[in-house]
């Protein structure tokens, strides 16, 4: 699903080039719950930002579902995030003055459908999520668990490859992480590719696999092929791509 | 598009009073523009209206002092224009239509019919005088030619005459006494030139110049040349007719009192010239009022990118192209400008619509209108500067990053 080669990013700070992310090699299969962790400043956020076609890069290659992702212009980024990937935030990010089912259905805005057919969707993926009854609240009448789980709904409602998500629980209590952890799983249970940003290590442990980044690299060592393997538990064959 | 437009309303909706007030801003450069553009027009139409009563193409002599030394001649003579001037302004003189000239008596004379009793201004002319004045015939004849050749008694009556000699009677072949003379009213005319033309009466100039001692006296001569003559040409022939009079009477020609003329091409296309520098002003001020409204829409837009940066960065991570980005922008400040313009328009054509239906027409205004040209033209200003108070916020908007713009809080 997720192939990268040899990838470089770095920044220009200043004269110095401050380089994030160093010969990257990283295959994520379709189907694969994989966390990213790190310390802040590992590179982790702008791994994902790539993975997102937020940022691009300098050097190296990634393939993103056999589609080579390079030097896109920005109609083409926009319209391969829009068809592929779905974002799910720290901080939520609903636009405050729509409500929980005109978030959701926001991405299919961009895709052309109907107002209806849109509204309809939106219904839908709430209901998903277990917010159906919340379609007409605006997002500061909500909690943040609620909140995110409208981020999820709206981030799954293009049917995407692969859900991306940075700090999912970084904002809520335990118990509500536990909930959304529970939906994240549910939802590669039904073939998405989740990738996580983290740095819970209790987020992690519910992944397959977690990949550690140090100073831009990452830590072999650190990076178990499964964490269920390593955990004990057995792996249903049927969520390995 | 409806949906494009819905999704703008809710855009619109979370900044209302912003919105208002830049749209106020608009609204009032374009409503400015109308109501400028028409009282110019109203002011145009006042002026022309006066021009009305005479003809436009009109040069007119009086007779003046010489306040120069001229073959001998000492200062302060009195130049007397006679009939033979008359005659030879129509002999001599190349392009004159029409040519008439006045004998003055002074003062309202009093006019009797029957037991009616009331006073009007007389005038004595050439036949030509009503191609001077614009007079209409509407019954009858004007004074002719066997009328000034026989020095006949007779008259040429107006509006207020009929209505108050006759009541409204027929007075043609009626006889009317002015200044206890008998006069047989031969027709009646109307003028656009208002009450005081439409009560003055017309006797034949040498009939005047008989009964009231002129001899062959004129006061003043005055000619229609070519209507199509340039403002140059009726200039030549104003400077010809001076030199052959100065010629005639032995002033010099650059005495400016022996004689004294009035060109009303002269005075008529200087008017429209003004006009014409008044409504370049007019657009002058009124694109700036707009300018300053687009200004204003422009910077208020581009606080609100500015403001709604996280948002762009949300729609953009959801996959808006920089085109959905930058249409929604220009389609914001297309609409903004649009309706708070067209509301400034139908707003600015109300009030003089109003003030052209309750307002008398006066000297100065009259019939204040923006015709169809003007109000395309400021509507597709209006759309123009729409697009460009879009432009820049909607470029800002399209630069927007995601990745910065999601981290901001």
């Amino acid at each position: 699903m997720i192939r990268l080669e040899k990838l470089n990013k770095s920044y220009l700070l200043g004269h110095h080039a401050l380089h994030v992310l160093r010969n990257i090699d990283l295959t994520i299969e379709a189907g694969e719950l994989v966390a990213i962790m790190g310390s802040s400043g590992s590179g982790k956020s702008t791994l994902l930002n790539i993975l997102g076609i937020l940022d691009d890069y300098d050097s190296g290659s990634y393939v993103l579902g056999g589609t080579m992702i390079r030097d896109l212009s920005e109609s083409r980024a926009a319209q391969y995030r829009n068809k592929l990937i779905g974002f799910v935030f720290q901080s939520f990010n609903l636009l405050a003055f729509k409500t929980a089912a005109e978030n959701v259905a926001l991405p299919l805005f961009y895709q052309g459908f109907s107002r209806s057919k849109r509204n309809a969707l939106a219904l839908d993926y709430l209901d998903r999520v277990g917010l159906k009854d919340w379609a007409l609240h605006l997002p500061s009448e909500m909690s943040g668990g609620q909140k995110q789980r409208v981020a999820i709904a709206r981030a799954l409602i293009t049917k995407p490859r692969i859900l991306l998500a940075d700090e999912p629980t970084g904002a809520l209590d335990s118990k509500t992480s536990d909930q959304i952890m529970d939906l994240l799983t549910e939802v590669n249970g039904e073939g998405v590719t989740v990738v996580i940003v983290t740095h819970e290590s209790a987020v992690a442990a519910r992944t397959h696999r977690t990949i550690r980044l140090r100073d831009g690299v990452i830590d072999d060592e650190a990076s178990p092929p499964s964490n269920r393997a390593s955990q004990g538990i057995a792996m249903p064959s049927s969520r390995r791509g | 598009m409806l949906d494009r437009l819905r999704e703008l309303y809710e855009t619109l909706r979370t900044a209302k009073l912003r919105t208002a007030v830049t749209a106020l801003s608009v609204a009032w450069g374009i409503f400015m523009l109308v109501v400028l553009l028409g009282a110019g027009a109203g002011i145009q139409n006042g002026a022309e209206h006066q021009f009305r009563d005479d003809a436009t193409n009109a040069i007119w002599v009086f007779r003046g002092t010489t306040s120069m030394p001229f073959e001998g001649h000492k200062i302060g003579r009195q130049v007397r224009l006679t009939d033979e001037d008359y005659d030879a302004i129509q002999r001599n003189i190349e392009g004159v239509t029409h040519i008439t000239g006045r004998f003055y008596l002074q003062g309202q004379f009093t006019v009797s019919y029957g037991k009616v009793v009331t006073s009007f201004d007389v005038r004595a002319t050439h036949p030509g005088h009503r191609f001077l004045e614009n007079t209409e015939i509407t019954d009858g004849r004007f004074i002719n030619e066997l009328d000034l050749k026989e020095r006949r008694k007779v008259v040429v009556i107006g509006p207020t005459a009929v209505e108050r000699l006759f009541h409204g009677m027929d007075p043609i072949g009626e006889w009317i006494s002015v200044k206890g003379m008998m006069y047989r009213v031969v027709g009646v005319f109307k003028d656009s030139g208002g009450e005081s033309e439409d009560s003055t009466i017309y006797i034949p100039i040498s009939t005047a110049q008989m009964v009231y001692g002129g001899a062959s006296q004129i006061h003043q001569i005055m000619f229609t040349i070519d209507e199509s003559s340039s403002v140059e040409q009726s200039t030549a022939i104003a400077e010809e007719t001076k030199r052959m009079l100065a010629g005639r009477h032995h002033f010099s020609p650059k005495d400016k009192r022996a004689i004294r003329m009035r060109n009303t091409i002269e005075d008529f296309q200087r008017v429209l010239g003004l006009f014409e520098r008044i409504r370049v002003f007019i657009w002058i001020v009124g694109v700036g009022t707009i300018v300053a409204g687009i200004v204003g829409v422009s910077n208020i837009m581009l606080i609100s990118v500015r403001e709604r940066t996280k948002e762009i960065g949300i729609r953009k991570a959801l996959g808006a192209t920089p085109w959905a980005i930058i249409s929604q922008i220009m389609l914001e400040s297309l609409i903004v400008t649009g309706v708070s313009g067209y509301t400034g328009l139908i707003a600015g054509v109300g009030l003089l619509e109003l003030v052209r239906k309750h307002m008398p027409p006066s000297e100065f205004f009259r019939d204040p209108e923006v015709n169809l040209g003007v109000a395309l033209g400021a509507l597709a200003l209006l759309v123009f500067s729409g697009l460009l108070a879009g432009y820049f916020p909607a470029r800002l908007a399209a630069k927007v990053n995601p990745i910065v713009a999601l981290r901001a809080e």
